[in-house]
């Protein structure tokens, strides 16, 4: 045989790949463009979940776009509620009272701890790791029932109110947080122990999905993504909200940036997030946890059913819908992916004119094929598993 | 209007005519932009050493309908990591002419975004490298987020698209072959 006959064909080959893949947690399809197993080209193609919030916003009043937010990322719906009540008092130029912006911190980190189990655990067990898995899937069950103690929710949560939050904390939630935390350093202990220095865990996660710096910032990347090239871009660090400049944490940075350094970022922020939750709830201030502005805060129900002024003012707020100041404002926080902004516009009125999410794993999807090409067609399990793409997020 | 900060005074100075306004709502620097040679602006915006906005952040779009002339306006948020700083820019865009300059040559970033406001708002972006839709689907007619756009407009179903070179199982199209020929005899 002639050694030119012994060449095998170098067509390119086209697949698809989802929307209804295991590996596609959030409805997402990538249309490959194959040589070999080796991915030449990718485009995302996006959109499976998208149920127009934006356009559902500008119908609800300024509360009711609450709830909407919960279905953002639901893995972080807490942040979410944070980010959407800050950008709001933004415009209205309120402040809340310390215990209450500590309350939010804590939600917050607690929700950033839901969102990074998550993540890593999916990860892991998509890649095999089903222990691994099981282990973070039973600490994020902690965390959930704490939110469900707190909020009366696991994961729509709608909990933090525009000038305030829902409630105070419950009375056990300290003893509450400080027994599950003990149980989750475990469990994260076992994890590592399991999977940090694992010979087919690193084999699958290091040096794959490899982003620079320069072209992680050019990709407008943020988030663990970002910070596992070595930028150290923290919106709680560079522009601190809430009492975050109170509280004494780091901003945990890779170097390689590729998978296996993301998944470390994240693992090193659950630690950090836990510092910040036992710092907080140190210094928890007593006081109270609305606003002193009876435009914005529903009045007691001893009023509302007691006078008929506490009726109509009631009535009006739910009616017709708080009214913010004509303006428009941006303001974002550190969502469990990344710079979770809000962009808002109102005219004076008791709904929100336009309202707009920087929903950080839409833009991660943008650089997705610059992570994957050249890689194998299964390091796309891995490579978009770190990205943490969340569909109702991600297609809003 | 107060004394604006010397950071938008700095940018007047290096943009010069290209600033229509700068402003400071609730504390953030917020500079109008002319559409007119706009790349070249976020080029200075981004490359300037001591300003250096080298990221950015979002870019999203507002319609203004029967309120503000220009109808439209596009809003970036730029971010300097340097400074710590932010920037909202703002361009106007009129309806009759919805086309703005693409940031995508500066920030690859910007590909994404700028397909979603094509998609939702149907603003164009000049030398935009692959301007499709990316949250709808092609056969969709309007651009949904436009004030002018009923929220409960309903769209006809779309056919099932033809794909060329669609991957054909052999089995199952036996399969279907041999249901056709049993039904056909039955009839």
């Amino acid at each position: 045989m002639k050694a030119d006959n012994l060449e095998l064909p170098q067509e390119i080959m086209e697949l698809q790949m989802g929307p209804s893949h295991p590996a596609t947690h959030g409805t997402i399809k990538f249309n490959l463009k194959l040589e070999g197993e080796k991915v030449l080209d990718c485009d995302v193609e996006m959109g499976f979940l998208h149920r127009g919030f934006d356009k559902s916003c500008e119908q609800a009043t300024w509360t009711q776009v609450i709830p909407y937010t919960d279905r953002l990322n639901y893995a972080s719906s807490l942040i979410n509620n944070v980010g959407y009540a800050l950008a709001v008092e933004k415009l209205i130029g309120a402040e809340t009272p310390p215990r209450c912006q500590y309350i939010r911190v804590i939600v917050s980190e607690l929700a950033r701890i839901f969102d990074h189990l998550t993540c890593c655990g999916m990860a892991a067990s998509e890649l095999g790791a089903i222990t691994v898995g099981f282990y973070m899937i039973e600490a994020r069950e902690m965390i959930t029932r704490i939110i469900e103690n707190l909020t009366g929710a696991r994961l729509t949560v709608t909990y933090v109110r525009i000038g305030g939050l829902k409630h105070d904390l419950p009375q056990d939630f300290a003893e509450r947080v400080a027994a599950t935390f003990t149980t989750i350093r475990r469990l994260l202990n076992d994890c590592d122990s399991l999977l940090s220095r694992n010979r087919i865990f690193l084999d699958r996660m290091a040096n794959v999905g490899v982003i620079s710096k320069e072209s992680a910032l050019d990709h407008s990347l943020t988030g663990p993504i970002l910070r596992a090239t070595g930028v150290d871009y923290d919106i709680r660090k560079a522009f601190p909200y809430l009492v975050y400049d109170k509280l004494d944490f780091e901003v945990p940075v890779g170097s390689h940036g590729d998978n296996y350094d993301r998944f470390l970022c994240r693992l090193r922020e659950i630690q950090e997030s836990m510092k910040i939750v036992e710092q907080a709830l140190k210094q928890l201030p007593v006081g109270p946890v609305w606003i002193d502005d009876a435009r914005f805060v529903l009045p007691e129900k001893e009023k509302v059913y007691g006078s008929i002024e506490g009726l109509m003012h009631h009535f009006k707020i739910i009616m017709e819908g708080i009214h913010v100041p004509a303006g428009e404002t941006y303001s974002a926080v550190e969502g469990g992916n990344g710079e979770l902004g809000f962009y808002v516009v109102s005219d004076g009125g008791g709904k929100p004119y336009r309202l707009r999410v920087r929903p950080p794993c839409f833009i991660a999807m943008g650089a997705f094929a610059q992570m994957i090409k050249g890689y194998m067609v299964a390091d796309i399990v891995p490579t978009f598993g770190m990205i943490n793409m969340i569909g109702g997020e991600c297609d809003r | 209007m107060a004394e604006a900060s010397p950071q938008l005074q700095h940018i007047q100075d290096r943009l010069g005519g290209k600033v229509l306004s700068a402003s400071e709502p609730q504390g953030d620097d917020v500079i109008v932009l002319d559409r007119a040679g706009l790349r070249e602006s976020f080029r200075a915006l981004k490359e300037d050493a001591e300003l250096s906005f080298n990221f950015l952040s979002d870019i999203t779009a507002v319609d203004y309908w029967q309120w503000r002339e220009p109808r439209f306006e596009v809003v970036y948020q730029l971010v300097s990591l340097k400074q710590r700083r932010r920037l909202r820019v703002r361009v106007g865009v009129p309806e009759s002419d919805p086309l703005v300059d693409s940031l995508t040559p500066l920030w690859r970033g910007a590909n994404f975004l700028e397909r979603e406001v094509w998609d939702l708002y149907g603003i164009r972006f000049s030398d935009h490298p692959d301007l499709r839709r990316i949250l709808l689907y092609d056969e969709f007619t309007g651009h949904p987020l436009r004030k002018d756009y009923p929220v409960n407009l309903c769209q006809p179903r779309v056919p099932e698209r033809h794909v060329d070179g669609t991957f054909v199982d052999e089995r199952s199209h036996n399969k279907l072959q041999r249901l056709q020929k049993t039904l056909a005899q039955k009839h």
